[in-house]
């Protein structure tokens, strides 16, 4: 390994990396939203919410991610709606995790005692600001563990969007691997920076998840 | 002309969705300032009467009017009537995630947009009222159960409800936490608190209520003032619930346990005889 090509390529892996953060955030974001949103109208039981958010969730969960990013990518400019490549990752992702960000709220919804809303429905407040001030803070501290294990998921999943052709940490290491044959450092670069990113985030959320416990929530 | 109750239930009948018919023909009044105590066994429909009386469970028939307007049309503005029923349950239902002083404000902030200064010098008032002046920054997790059913009650009377429904509020408490939390009963009853009481407590019941209510399977099987009921139950059903309560000294009790050894097969016989005979009767 050729210390001097790791420094060489040290300047496009971390643009790649910074791709890479920005569509994982995006799509976080995204997924963690679009989750919120079917949590909360299944908890309404809005008129309609149970079917539609079914057939999204069976459609999320048993596509590949690569089909979903080949189908914006490709298949929605053939109905008139071209998409770069980074949107078409954001919006893949978003649909992907959204799916599992709901389900994450789901639990943590259903999780807390019915009373705690009848309590606060009793104090006068309507059903929204029962949700937002009493229902939602212990149901997301209580989703908290699902919710860091999709954040490192949709992370990981990131690693695919180079197929179509967004230039993220893997497209780079291809990219090397296949133009110089410097596979030995291409490779150790990809490692190195998938860790740096997803390690913080894996210790963090578990000590964010001990601080919760800690917090003993629940009685 | 005359003042309308607090509380005024006519003929309601409620039914659960599974078809459950936990209260049929539920008629009566609270007037200003009466404590009515609610007895009756387990599953009698004593808690479904509270929570229907807090818009939590619809009702299927008859009217619950509060201040003489009937709140359970459609069209109710359930918010404002719940700002003046105060409901505190059997297990606390403090939010754990705020502090004692967040628990009270919730209300007064998110509902009556309160000052803040203000709900929180009332909120200190209420706290140190109830002996607990120096918990307002802890989480409810670090107070005992007595402690957390007092911040319970004052939270619900940090909207300044006309009437305040209480549900077994001391069954999960332990027997020395009972009393502090009956006491605060207790002295809002002297300052002339409405209230409408579901407990099991029957000492306290008969202390503290104007009026008494057994329902027995979703009815009112009596509505009798305390002295009538605890001593003269009219209905065969009230007998044998308040039986529950009552302890007759096991046969051979009152004898030192040597005199208890000696006894006779026929005295102790006729002991039990006369015990079961009282149960029957
Ligand atoms: N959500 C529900 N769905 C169906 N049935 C219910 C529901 N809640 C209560 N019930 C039933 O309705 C009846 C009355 O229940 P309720 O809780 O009002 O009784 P209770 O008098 O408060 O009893 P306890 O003294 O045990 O608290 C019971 O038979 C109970 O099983
Ligand atoms: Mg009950």
């Amino acid at each position: 390994m050729e210390l001097s090509v790791l420094r060489a390529y040290l300047p496009a892996y971390l643009q790649a990396a910074e791709a890479t953060l920005a569509i994982a955030g995006l799509g976080l974001v995204g997924s963690t939203l679009l989750g919120l949103v079917i949590a909360v109208a299944q908890y309404f039981r809005w008129p309609g919410a149970r079917p539609v958010t079914a057939v999204y969730v069976e459609l999320s969960r048993n596509t590949p991610l690569v089909v979903q990013l080949f189908f914006l990518y490709y298949g929605l400019p053939k109905l008139g709606l071209v998409w770069g490549s980074g949107v078409c990752a954001v919006v893949g992702l978003t649909f992907l995790g959204g799916s599992y960000m709901a389900e994450a709220c789901r639990s943590g919804l259903e999780a807390v005692e019915p009373h705690q809303s009848q309590s606060a429905l009793a104090l006068g407040l309507g059903p929204g600001p029962a949700l937002r001030h009493v229902v939602l803070p212990q149901a997301l501290a209580l989703a908290t563990p699902a919710f860091t294990a999709n954040a490192i998921f949709l992370i990981k999943e990131t690693s695919v969007v180079s197929i179509i052709a967004y230039p993220d940490l893997v497209y780079v290491a291809k990219d090397y691997i296949g133009n110089d044959y410097n596979t030995s450092e291409a490779l150790a670069l990809l490692v190195a920076f998938y860790l740096v990113i997803l390690l913080p985030v894996s210790l963090g959320a578990a000590a964010w998840e001990r601080r919760l416990r800690h917090a003993g929530f629940g009685d | 002309m005359t003042v309308p109750p607090v509380l005024r239930l006519e003929a309601v009948r409620q039914q659960y969705p599974n078809g459950l018919v936990a209260l049929d023909r539920i008629s009566f009044e609270v007037a200003k300032s009466e404590v009515v105590a609610v007895v009756g066994p387990s599953g009698c429909g004593k808690s479904t009467l509270l929570r229907c009386v807090n818009g939590l469970e619809p009702i299927q028939s008859g009217t619950i009017a509060l201040d003489g307007a009937i709140i359970t049309g459609p069209g109710t503005a359930w918010s404002k009537v719940r700002q003046q029923i105060g409901l505190v349950f059997q297990n606390y239902e403090l939010f754990p995630h705020l502090t004692v002083l967040g628990n009270l404000l919730l209300g007064p902030l998110k509902v009556q947009r309160a000052a803040k200064a203000e709900a929180q010098v009332k909120a200190l008032a209420l706290l140190d009222r109830v002996g607990l002046a120096d918990r307002a920054r802890d989480y409810p997790r670090q107070l005992s159960g007595g402690q957390k059913q007092r911040v319970a009650i004052i939270r619900a009377l940090m909207m300044e409800p006309q009437v305040l429904l209480l549900d077994e509020i001391t069954a999960s408490l332990d027997p020395e936490m009972v009393r502090e939390v009956l006491d605060v009963v207790l002295e809002l009853a002297g300052e002339g608190m409405t209230m409408l009481i579901v407990t099991h407590e029957m000492s306290f019941a008969r202390a503290i209520a104007d009026r008494i209510i057994f329902i027995d399977a979703g009815r009112i099987a009596e509505q009798t003032t305390p002295e009538q009921f605890f001593t003269a139950p009219q209905t065969e059903r009230a007998r044998q619930f308040l039986n529950l309560f009552a302890f007759a000294p096991p046969p051979g009790h009152h004898e030192t346990a040597g005199a208890a050894a000696v006894q006779t097969e026929e005295s102790s016989a006729t002991t039990s005889d006369s015990n079961s005979l009282e149960l029957h009767e």
